[in-house]
């Protein structure tokens, strides 16, 4: 591995491959993905819809929906295979060792439920502690993410948050037992930019004073680049680059990232045209052989059309593109 | 006031207010008054022929209820809409044939075709309604808009939900452009979609506005996608405007402190690393809104004229600006 601590993981994904058997077939979401996030590490997972970021982060933490499907591979959380688990022992996990923070803070908070009984709930369920205690960290624990009086606000429902503040609260859950890591999936597209950048701060550094490494979905490489310490880039399914997060941005290796990034407006230089990818992400069912991005990549040839690219390491990134392969017969 | 001549949109002093009331038998019981929710309040702004002028703002701000409003689909409580010297808002001969001048492109392309429509038919409709085409001709015409937005003129035969995302929003601009209008409003017309494909429809608009003169209100809260597309940019905060600038101006001289905020909360994507205040606070509740200019609890300029005085939109250099901070040499350049 480049460029990772020799510190032992605390996530490591080898060959995961996620189906959903339909009445047309299979489909392969998720297709021989690989990835480690080290101890205190923010990964960044970015993709457009259907690059199947998501469906990886359920993947990890067992709650894929039906008929979705583990296929092949494993997932294996501080050195422990967690992918073949039963229900029963992966519920012990999740809360307490994978804290999960989801896009809308609304449906993720039971809205019959005061914020403190939903705390103390997680808390005691998971750490043991008694009641008094467990408020004690509740209230400590609001406290951390910027709720202000929050002795006062706990007993107060979710609706009674504005969205930033919900989502606050979404964080001090996932933060409750202490998990060793986050995987948040989208946590900050319901909100507004000025919230947005007030959340993605708590998340940081929430997860930097209690020690979890992150896992970060999102779409928005501008979250990416103020987060994350690596970053995953996916296309249908397949990681397409992933590396330190200034060198994808600044220099990224693979046509399809580049695509992307040259598609972002900015807000410092205006060109009067966009670079665009031609064409659409391809759907589950026609992923085209050879490299999935083919069809769309300005510089395909022909070995494009007929092999899959394997990641391949190029400097502290890997980028799964037949450009970069000669470099590797070389080396 | 007559409008320059070059001016296409003009809108002054406009005003939404929803009543928000509980029902009449509960007020009496409970003895609680009207509620009035202030969407929109005293907006004066004014589109040239050919620009895009863009309103960006937080949600709550009412960008949205101003793109209703505008092309007529909810009437104001007060001001004055007056396009291509036509007055808005009675239903005039005048206003009837304005109509088919101006058109919307909406957020959602999953929920603005109706599905049980071919696309033919989609992009046929205003053609018929507005009697601009009748038999072949109109066919010819439907096919020469499915290929001015990119698509292929047999695409016409399928149903919307054999197109992605990117493609609907194509086929929206295709019914939008069959009247031949010089008007579009643009509600978040990229907002539902993935950034690839949101550059392929702004290249697109950028394309359609050249090619046919089209006039733009373009309404998002992208910062970098106003930029991107717009001339002229008005900055919304809670119904009222707190800025007006030419793009260029308002992102290397912002001179509203919710500008400024704004502009220091969108993400770093060069990771360049430069200095930023961070965000405070969150938008307040539009039906309590605050006293005053309603962004002085936010503000790190708020004195007491600002708690007590709604500020006036006033000029500004190259901009107009509402704050007193602005006005009285407060804030440093």
């Amino acid at each position: 591995m480049t460029g990772e601590s020799a510190r032992e993981p605390v996530l490591s994904v080898r060959n995961l491959r996620v189906e959903f058997p339909t009445r047309n077939g299979v489909l392969t979401a998720i297709d021989d993905v690989s990835f480690d996030v080290a101890p205190g590490e923010v990964l960044g997972v970015v993709g457009e819809s259907g690059a199947g970021k998501s469906i990886t982060g359920t993947s990890i933490i067992g709650l894929l929906d039906p008929p979705g499907r583990i296929a092949g591979g494993e997932i294996r959380l501080e050195g422990r295979r967690i992918d073949n688990l039963p229900m029963t022992e992966m519920r012990k996990i999740r809360g307490r060792r994978i804290g999960m923070v989801f896009q809308d803070p609304l449906t993720s908070l039971n809205p019959l439920y005061t914020v403190g009984r939903q705390l103390t709930e997680t808390i005691r369920t998971h750490l043991g502690l008694g009641r008094r205690a467990a408020m004690d960290r509740a209230v400590a624990l609001l406290d951390e993410v910027g709720i202000p009086a929050a002795r006062r606000r706990i007993d107060a429902y979710p609706h009674q948050f504005s969205g930033g503040m919900r989502q606050r609260v979404v964080i001090a859950l996932a933060l409750a037992a202490d998990p060793v890591l986050v995987i948040a999936d989208e946590p900050t597209t319901a909100l507004d930019v000025s919230v947005q950048a007030q959340v993605i701060n708590v998340l940081k550094r929430m997860c930097r004073e209690h020690g979890a490494s992150v896992m970060l979905i999102t779409h928005d490489m501008g979250v990416i680049a103020e987060t994350a310490d690596r970053v995953a880039v996916m296309y249908a399914g397949r990681i397409a680059e992933i590396g330190p997060v200034r060198q994808v941005v600044q220099h990224p290796l693979h046509p399809y990232t580049v695509g992307l990034m040259g598609s972002i407006p900015k807000l410092d230089h205006n060109e009067p045209r966009l670079r665009q990818i031609p064409g659409s992400m391809p759907r589950l069912d026609s992923i085209p052989p050879g490299c999935a991005f083919n069809p769309r990549c300005p510089q395909a040839f022909a070995r494009c059309m007929l092999e899959r690219p394997e990641p391949i390491p190029k400097g502290a990134a890997r980028v799964a593109c037949w450009l970069h392969a000669n470099e590797e017969v070389v080396a | 006031m007559s409008p320059a001549p070059d001016t296409l949109v003009e809108v002054s002093d406009l005003s939404k207010t929803f009543d928000i009331s509980p029902p009449w038998l509960d007020r009496v019981l409970e003895r609680i008054p009207r509620q009035l929710l202030h969407a929109v309040t005293d907006v004066t702004f004014s589109i040239r022929r050919g620009e895009t002028f863009a309103l960006v703002g937080e949600s709550g701000s009412g960008k949205s209820t101003i793109a209703k409003i505008v092309v007529g689909l909810i009437p104001a409580n007060a001001g004055h809409i007056e396009i291509d010297g036509v007055t808005m808002g009675r239903d005039t001969r005048a206003v009837r044939t304005l109509r088919r001048r101006m058109q919307m492109i909406f957020q959602d392309p999953y929920a603005s075709l109706n599905p049980r429509m071919r696309v033919d038919a989609i992009v046929a409709e205003p053609i018929r309604a507005f009697g601009i085409a009748h038999g072949r001709a109109v066919r010819e015409r439907v096919g020469d808009l499915l290929r001015a937005v990119g698509l292929d003129a047999r695409d016409g035969q399928k149903f919307p939900h054999e197109f992605s995302g990117g493609q609907r929003q194509r086929i929206c601009i295709a019914r939008a452009l069959a009247s031949d209008p010089a008007f579009l409003v643009c509600d978040e017309p990229t907002s539902a979609l993935d950034v690839s494909v949101q550059a392929q429809i702004l290249n697109l608009m950028r394309d359609l506005q050249a090619e046919f003169g089209l006039t733009y209100l373009f309404i998002s809260h992208d910062l970098a996608v106003v930029r991107h597309m717009a001339s002229r940019i008005g900055v919304l905060y809670l119904g009222r405007l707190a800025e007006v600038a030419p793009g260029a101006s308002l992102f290397r001289n912002p001179r509203h402190p919710y500008t400024r905020m704004l502009l220091d909360a969108v993400p770093d994507l060069d990771m360049s690393g430069r200095p930023r205040t961070p965000v405070t606070g969150e938008i307040p509740n539009p039906i309590d809104p605050p006293s005053g200019c309603a962004f002085h609890p936010r503000c790190p300029l708020a004195n007491e004229r600002c708690r007590r005085e709604v500020p006036l939109l006033l000029p500004a250099g190259e901009a107009i600006v509402a704050c007193h901070a602005v006005a009285e040499g407060r804030a440093a350049a």
